[in-house]
């Protein structure tokens, strides 16, 4: 691995994101959970721009902070307790830790490690300079040999949870 | 199947029996119809003389009514039938050859059939003339005399029964069925002397009759197995008409019994079953108790048919007994010096215990013993057709006496009544002291000749029928019926002792009938003497009298017409070559005998006439009447009078001989008490008790014990087992519900695990994490 | 560029934070967040795999937003549920919906 601006631009925003992360799990005050939450879907976004995927950092931005954290927001606003000193770990949360990091280490060195890890073929490996733009996003959303019909459905989904959520939250009065 | 022609007298003599057999299912199933009442309830005036504190059934008026006529109706149908028959019977010329026969088969046995039928041989006729006439005459008799019992309509059935058996019996074409009839009989013997059932003696009587004849019944039985065995026939034809069975049966000898031959010894056991039957000595213990049934039972049970069947059944088998030997010339066979010896010895000993009875009806059950002696020696001796005319004049005249005696003691109770109410209208007049009627101090006896006397007065058509029967039982010479038979008996024996001095069984056969007929004169005379002539001894005998109506007609009637049978009947028999008479009755032949004869094979020959017996005879008979006469006639006993009798004898004769010679008493030690002890204690208390009760307590408690411990068994193993495996699982349910939390984060970390431990899985075994880890 | 595997290092991370958070925490918001951390670390992978492995077939991408739609049709519907729970229970501590509970 070389030292260069790019190592670096990553680290910075994977500290971000895991950094978020973790805050917002172990946050006692849920708006300040949701604002490590913010956080780390920002540092995501940096990830997909240096993904090559500029496209979807605006729309995570837009949508996952802009829209689902705001409501996450609005949610914990809703549904405050009168009693704020609660504990905010469950009987299992020890287990869930000993689970979390045995899935963890897992992943890594079941999955990860032997296949795409330092010492593989696959290591050597170095994304191709070019690389598909916004445009080909686009057309592969309404291509009818691509994901239109994909596209149609999700924003029929999109339709459906959004007269969901309303008939659910509604006041019944 | 052809329509059955009814009107053929082969046929005819099937329905002969029907009509008695019929009346009796009637009147049992349908008219008898009773309900019971206690003997104290006012129909009865408030107490019933002879049911003393029991229920008594009392027939209706109409079933009483309809089983009378039914029960008549029966015997009547068999009369008219039965004449029938006997007219086409003597309208046939040669009738013995040949016969009125027809059978059916009964039991087919393999290569041959065991045949049941009828036969109708002159035998046959001769009873059939008399066995329908004297049973419809104590039919309508017991119209009469039963009119006041209460079961009145049970005693037709049973007579009905009584009768239909006696016919069965005479038509039988086989041993078989004869044997049938004979067995049915003695239950109705039973059941008719136990009439009056709550009388201790008289169901003692009915038991002891039906046992004595039983265990002669059994030794019968046995001769006709054995018979049977050597000649797969029991056929009257085929067995006695027959010469080749008849001389193979001679030729073999007996088994077991040396020196007998089978025929002999059938005979034998043939013998004893009469012996039994017709209440010969030693078996002759159940006739006199007998008495202790209604008087209609006495005539019919002693003299129209039980005891005659015993003889009857002897002269059907005659040539049996005498096959091997040839009577007619004074040889005879042990089976017939036995009857010889057995009847002789009978008529002498019960005459002897005749003449010291008070009891009317207890004189002549022994004299019938007697006279049954008589036919038994004649049988005996070969004289078979004297014996079958002396059984058909007995029985005319002993059914006359059984039931004018009947009459007289209806006649004595109706004087006890009479005076009973006398004495209560005293009684009532002054005090109350006895409201009962029975206030006599010791109990009257009706039937006590000591108790009778001058009943001449009172009761005159009993009185000059009684008479008649008992002349002619005694034998009055030439004009009674009586005379006639035993005439002929008489001089059989004469004839075979001394004529042609065969001696031996005949002569004794000869003097012991000669003294029996001289006691039987003389203790008929007495009898006579004491019932009707003199003056009345006692108060009841004074009102005795059987009263107007209906019962005293019906009683008195077949009384009137036996009297002439009594008389009549005997002159069918007179020997051709008899002064006189013979002339006038028997021109060409003795038509009895003549009729009679063909019924065997060999015809038996007559004797010219001698003069020896008949004077015996006579003598004998007139001596005894005369004796009978001086004693009792010419000095009637005054009331209170010892019998003179007594003195004659000394007391201590006369006691044994009232006593019967203590036979009964000897019979009850030496066999009824060994066998009630042993029914007590052997058979009920050891076998009964001990050992089968005690074998099944025992498996009782083996299983009782087996259950109780299946019972633990199944408690502990299979239902512990059963609720152990419920309980385990209803325990992991109860463990493994807690698994069901309700929370949901708890079920996704479980999922989580669990996805884990599958990666984990697959990795070892693909070996993925194996190349990772080294 | 940065080897693939380390972004495949933290998209599992970030992945494994969130399931933490799953599974402990008590208030159902918070495990509405930890969810939403869970799917992006999916997208991250996604895109990554895209980016190393086939830059011009675009279905990676358009799954990667297919995953924003339903994470955001999934956020929606749940905070509604949330709210329902919360107006009848006046709580949103998940540990006391037991109903299911034996």
């Amino acid at each position: 691995m070389e030292f260069n601006i790019h190592s670096i631009v990553f680290l910075i925003f994977s500290v971000i994101t895991l950094g978020g992360g973790l805050g917002t799990v172990t946050s006692r005050n849920l708006i300040h959970g949701a604002v490590y939450l913010i956080v780390s879907l920002f540092g995501v976004a940096g990830l997909f721009i240096l993904l090559s995927a500029p496209f979807l950092a605006a729309i995570q931005v837009l949508v996952y902070i802009g829209a689902i954290a705001i409501l996450i927001i609005f949610a914990v606003m809703l549904t405050r307790s009168m009693t704020r000193m609660t504990e905010i770990y469950n009987r299992q949360w020890s287990l869930s830790l000993v689970v979390s990091a045995l899935l963890f280490v897992l992943l890594l060195v079941g999955i990860i490690l032997p296949v795409w890890g330092p010492g593989t073929a696959n290591a050597a490996l170095q994304p191709s300079e070019l690389v598909a733009t916004t445009v080909d996003l686009g057309v592969a959303f309404v291509d009818g040999n691509q994901f239109v019909l994909p596209f149609e459905v999700a924003s029929l989904l999109l339709t459906a949870a959004m007269i969901g959520a309303i008939v659910i939250a509604r006041d019944r009065d | 199947m052809n329509f059955i022609d009814f009107t053929d007298p082969n046929v005819m003599p099937w329905l002969i029996p029907v009509g008695p057999l019929l009346a009796f299912f009637i009147i049992t199933l349908v008219t008898n119809r009773s309900k019971l009442i206690p003997a104290t309830s006012p129909e009865y005036g408030g107490h019933h003389p002879d049911y003393d504190g029991m229920l008594v059934p009392v027939v209706n008026d109409w079933g009483r009514v309809a089983s009378i006529l039914v029960g008549l109706a029966g015997i009547l149908v068999a009369w008219i039938i039965s004449l029938n028959v006997v007219g086409q019977a003597l309208a046939t010329p040669h009738f013995g050859e040949q016969v009125f026969a027809s059978s059916i088969v009964w039991l087919d046995t393999g290569l041959t059939a065991f045949r049941m039928g009828v036969l109708v041989d002159p035998l046959t006729t001769i009873m059939l003339i008399m066995v329908p006439l004297a049973c419809t005459m104590i039919f309508i008799y017991s119209i009469g005399y039963m009119a006041h019992d209460p079961r009145q309509a049970r005693f037709f059935s049973l007579i009905s029964l009584f009768a239909g058996a006696m016919l069965t019996l005479v038509v039988a074409d086989n041993l078989l069925l004869l044997f049938v009839g004979w067995e049915v009989m003695g239950l109705c013997s039973y059941m008719l002397i136990g009439f009056w059932f709550e009388k201790e003696s008289a169901y003692k009587a009915a038991i002891k009759a039906f046992m004595t004849t039983r265990v002669a019944d059994v030794v019968m039985l046995l001769g006709i197995v054995y018979l049977y065995s050597l000649t797969g026939t029991l056929s009257f034809r085929e067995i006695v008409y027959n010469e080749a069975v008849l001389a193979e049966l001679a030729a073999t000898p007996a088994l077991l019994i040396g020196g007998l031959s089978a025929a002999s010894l059938i005979g034998i056991f043939l013998i004893v079953g009469t012996i039994g039957k017709s209440a010969q000595f030693p078996l002759h213990v159940w006739l006199p108790d007998a008495m202790e049934g209604p008087t209609p039972v006495s005539a019919m049970i002693h003299a129209a048919a039980m005891v005659s069947a015993g003889i009857y059944a002897i002269i059907r088998m005659f040539p049996l007994f005498a096959a091997g030997a040839d009577p007619s010339h004074g040889v005879l066979t042990p089976p017939l010096v036995m009857m010889a010896l057995v009847g002789a010895f009978t008529a002498l000993f019960a005459a002897t215990m005749a003449v010291a009875q008070y009891d009317v009806k207890r004189v002549l059950a022994y004299s019938t013993i007697s006279q049954l002696g008589f036919m038994m020696a004649a049988l005996g001796i070969g004289a078979y057709v004297a014996a079958a005319f002396h059984l058909i004049t007995h029985a005319f005249f002993k059914a006359l006496l059984f039931m004018a005696s009947g009459s007289v003691i209806h006649g004595m109770e109706h004087g006890e009544h009479h005076v009973h109410e006398h004495a209560h209208a005293h009684d009532h007049a002054g005090e109350d002291e006895h409201g009962e009627s029975h206030a006599h101090a010791s109990h009257f006896d009706p039937q006590d000749m000591r108790n009778m006397g001058g009943l001449r007065k009172t009761m005159p058509v009993t009185f000059w029928t009684f008479l008649i029967g008992g002349l002619s039982l005694a034998g009055l010479p030439l004009v009674t019926a009586g005379f006639w038979s035993k005439d002929e008996i008489l001089a059989e024996a004469f004839y075979g002792g001394f004529t042609r001095n065969y001696l031996g069984a005949h002569a004794i056969v000869f003097i012991a009938l000669v003294l029996a007929a001289t006691l039987t004169a003389f203790y008929t005379m007495r009898q006579l003497g004491l019932t009707f002539w003199g003056e009345a001894r006692t108060e009841e005998a004074r009102h005795a009298s059987l009263g107007r109506g209906i019962v005293s007609v019906t009683m008195t009637l077949p009384l009137i017409v036996l009297a002439v049978f009594a008389v009549a009947a005997g002159y069918v028999g007179v020997p051709s070559d008899f002064p006189i008479f013979g002339a006038i009755f028997s021109p060409e032949h003795n038509p009895f005998h003549h009729f009679l004869g063909p019924t065997l094979l060999e015809p038996p020959g007559t004797h010219s006439f001698n003069w020896i017996p008949v004077l015996f005879g006579s003598a004998a008979a007139l001596g005894g009447i005369a004796l009978g006469w001086y004693m009792y006639w010419r000095k009637p006993l005054q009331a209170g009078e010892p019998d003179p009798l007594v003195n004659i004898l000394s007391p201590a004769v006369f006691q044994t001989l009232h006593n019967r010679y203590y036979i009964d008493e000897l019979y009850g030690r030496v066999f009824i008490r060994p066998a009630q002890w042993f029914a007590n204690r052997v058979a009920s208390e050891f076998i009964d008790r001990g050992v089968i009760d005690g074998i099944l307590h025992l498996i009782g408690r083996v299983f009782t014990w087996i259950g109780d411990l299946l019972k633990v068994l199944n408690q502990w193993l299979i239902d512990g087992f059963g609720d152990g495996v419920a309980e385990l699982i209803e325990a992991f349910g109860y463990w493994f519900r807690r698994l069901q939390t309700g929370q949901v984060q708890q079920y996704i970390l479980l999922a989580t695990v669990a996805a884990i431990l599958i990666g984990l899985i697959f990795a070892v075994s693909t070996g993925i994490l194996q190349a990772a880890g080294g | 560029m940065v080897p693939l595997w380390m972004y495949l290092f933290v998209a599992a991370a970030l992945f494994c934070i969130g399931a933490y958070g799953v599974f402990a925490r008590r208030n159902a918001v918070a495990i509405l967040m930890g969810i939403e951390l869970m799917l992006n670390a999916v997208n991250i992978n996604l895109v990554a795999f895209w980016r190393y492995q086939t830059p011009f077939v675009m279905s990676g991408q358009v799954f990667a937003a297919f995953v924003f739609v339903v994470a955001a049709a999934e956020a929606a519907v749940g905070l509604a549920i949330i709210i329902s729970i919360y107006r009848n229970r006046r709580s949103v501590i998940v540990e006391d919906v037991d109903l299911l509970k034996w």
